[in-house]
């Protein structure tokens, strides 16, 4: 008989799920039968001209509206075209390895030879010799496709998830995530929450098969292999329960967010790119309350040019039809490392050079991200939001090199700040700003010393902690004497915990991931000030 | 100029960001487009490596300020040696 096994880590994306599992290791080697030494070579270089020639048709694509990239794809192209490349996999195969093990090896070698180069640049290009091993390994396993296929119920096991990779990947419901390692508080976390995909993180080295039935609960932060009867009983009746419950919010989408005792409250949503829009109902939202715009950036080559950006940001507010649209500048750092663009290997990424910091010591991208957001203004309704401001010097740069770009004053974007360093919550009376919005996560990292990126310390990370909550009363009061819009847009406006406590601070303005607008709607409803005193 | 000949030369680059991808691409690219043997090096007694091989063009990670030593052999390497000096000191022609 099968005997259970359970892993505890930390929920990093609530939900349930019930499925099989899949190694995400085992995805590139999968099903491929290892044949000769001569036959293996003939494999990888069979591999590498349509490798070669997928990179070739890409940069035709692309080279008319995207020089930057297609400069990095010739690079590639160059590198698959020389004999080279392939020599020292082809030394290994002839010693017995297998094509595909081979060259893993060998790109991966490189790949940590040009990071140990010293040389930013350099260091940078590795993810290009990484893209081309997984190009070629997949054109070796015979799966040309781009994308990594779950089975609708698959339940991903892997160490850890970059955020390019969850994005490559197609998800739908049912389906959840394992981490060994991880944060609930990492980018990739917020993208699972954001698609409403269930995901533990921290749960230690997992011993799976692939096929083995696994239920993935985002709740309790646990992953249970080759569950017995009864657990698998509770966890269909638990299924069966939240699906009930998404029915349910799902009707209160299109109400008005108005508290029990009568209060509206202003739900936003948080979006990482126009793609997320075309599922999403404009009707059940009062506008976009962050735009994270890091996606435009990640996950491909090269940085956008301006026409593009500018592009992307007019779909939006398209979209938004006249709603207001709040478009974050770039906030790289961090966790959030944009190859060629962040620093690497900062001591604490957390507190060095990212968001504002970055972008003002880049000057020259900072800007052509002010200049395309300036020309999308006119379209709809757009405030420029700055990220990780410090201190008031800060905006009034932003400020100005906004007012530089406009030609007059009525077509001249709101300008405002995430306050999310303590700094700016304890004195925001010294900042130029149109409006603030609250970010609740990184504002918990800051105040509770508790970093994003640490499942050690994950209970730290409580954006209600009174020391936390009483910042956020402090900005909400403070942009209510400075007469400006005040919002929140962190992870703790969709926790139904934290949520009440927020309303209770004065908050009536908040942005959550589309995924939790029914819910936070169902719980504004239910709320009142009189209320919640009594249970407090 | 068809005579079978050798050449050599060097060339300081200052281009801002060194033998890094785009100017490797550029590289080898010139030196595939002639038919003589064409070797490169950072210093004069080398160690020396295909000019026509972006993959150990790339993996000598030479970076900006270096002086490059070019020698070819075979049918055009005079114009060979003289066309990848012009284009280390053109920036590569490429404008950053």
């Amino acid at each position: 008989m099968a005997s259970e096994v359970r892993y505890s880590g930390q929920p990093a994306s609530p939900g349930l799920a019930i499925g099989v599992v899949v190694v995400s290791d085992r995805i590139a080697a999968m099903a491929r039968d290892v044949g000769s030494p001569d036959e293996e070579i003939a494999a990888l270089k069979a591999a590498v001209a349509s490798a070669a020639a997928a990179i070739g048709d890409l940069i035709t694509r692309v080279e008319d509206t995207n020089p930057e990239g297609a400069a990095i794809l010739e690079f590639q192209f160059a590198m698959l075209e020389d004999d080279a490349l392939i020599e020292p996999a082809i030394a290994r195969i002839a010693n017995g390895s297998a094509a595909d093990v081979a060259f893993a090896e060998v790109m991966d070698e490189m790949a940590a030879d040009y990071e140990a180069s010293g040389d930013d640049y350099f260091a940078a290009r590795a993810s290009d010799l990484r893209d081309l091993k997984e190009r070629v390994v997949r054109a070796l396993s015979g799966d040309d496709e781009d994308v990594l296929e779950l089975p609708d119920n698959g339940v991903l096991i892997a160490d850890d998830l970059t955020p390019s990779a969850f994005l490559s990947i197609q998800w739908r419901n049912g389906q959840a995530i394992a981490l060994s390692t991880g944060s609930p508080t990492a980018h990739v976390a917020i993208l699972a929450r954001a698609r409403d995909i269930p995901m533990a993180v921290g749960l230690g080295p997992i011993k799976a098969a692939d096929g083995e039935t696994a239920i993935l609960d985002g709740e309790a932060g646990t992953l249970t292999l080759d569950p017995d009867a009864q657990t698998a009983r509770r966890s269909r009746d638990r299924l069966a329960e939240q699906s009930r419950q998404s029915a349910a919010d799902a009707n209160q989408l299109a109400e008005p967010a108005i508290t029990a005792d009568g209060e509206p409250v202003e739900v936003h949503i948080n979006i990482a790119g126009p793609a997320e829009l075309d599922e999403i109902d404009p009707t059940i939202c009062d506008g976009v309350g962050l735009v994270r715009t890091e996606f435009l950036f990640s996950n491909r080559d090269g940085l956008p040019d301006e026409d593009e950006q500018a592009a992307a940001y007019e779909r939006i507010l398209i979209w938004a039809k006249g709603k207001p649209v709040t478009i974050r500048t770039l906030d790289a750092g961090g966790d959030k490392p944009i190859a060629g663009y962040t620093l690497d290997g900062e001591g604490n990424p957390f507190l060095g050079l990212r968001g504002i910091r970055l972008s003002l010591a880049r000057h020259a991208v900072f800007e052509t991200q002010l200049r395309a957001l300036v020309r999308a203004a006119p379209v709809g309704s757009l405030r420029i939001m700055v990220p990780m401001v410090s201190i008031p010097d800060e905006m009034t740069t932003v400020n100005r090199l906004v007012d530089g770009l406009v030609s007059d004053e009525g077509s001249r974007p709101a300008v405002g700040m995430m306050v999310e360093v303590p700094s700016a919550a304890l004195t925001l009376e010294r900042f130029t700003t149109d409006f603030v919005s609250i970010g609740s996560n990184d504002l918990t990292q800051y105040v509770m010393a508790a970093s994003r990126d640490s499942s050690d310390v994950a209970a730290l990370q409580d954006a209600a902690d009174p020391a936390v909550l009483k910042l956020i009363a402090m900005t909400v009061d403070a942009a209510k004497r400075m007469g400006i819009p005040v919002s929140l847009c962190g992870d703790a406006a969709a926790d139904p915990r934290v949520l009440p406590a927020l309303l209770a601070t004065g908050l009536r303005s908040i942005s959550v991931v589309p995924s939790a607008v029914g819910r936070v709607k169902r719980i504004i409803r239910s709320w009142s000030a009189a209320q919640f005193r009594t249970e407090a | 100029m068809s005579d079978v000949s050798s050449a050599e030369a060097s060339v300081f680059m200052t281009h801002d960001v060194g033998l890094h991808a785009r100017p490797s691409v550029a590289l080898t690219k010139l030196a595939k487009s002639h038919g003589a043997a064409i070797e490169l090096a950072q210093a004069a007694d080398g160690p020396w490596i295909d000019a026509k091989s972006i993959v150990k063009v790339m993996a000598m990670k030479a970076p900006k300020d270096t002086t490059l030593y070019f020698r070819a052999e075979g049918e055009g390497a005079d114009a060979a040696v003289a066309d990848l000096v012009a284009l280390v000191e053109n920036d590569f022609g490429l404008d950053d």
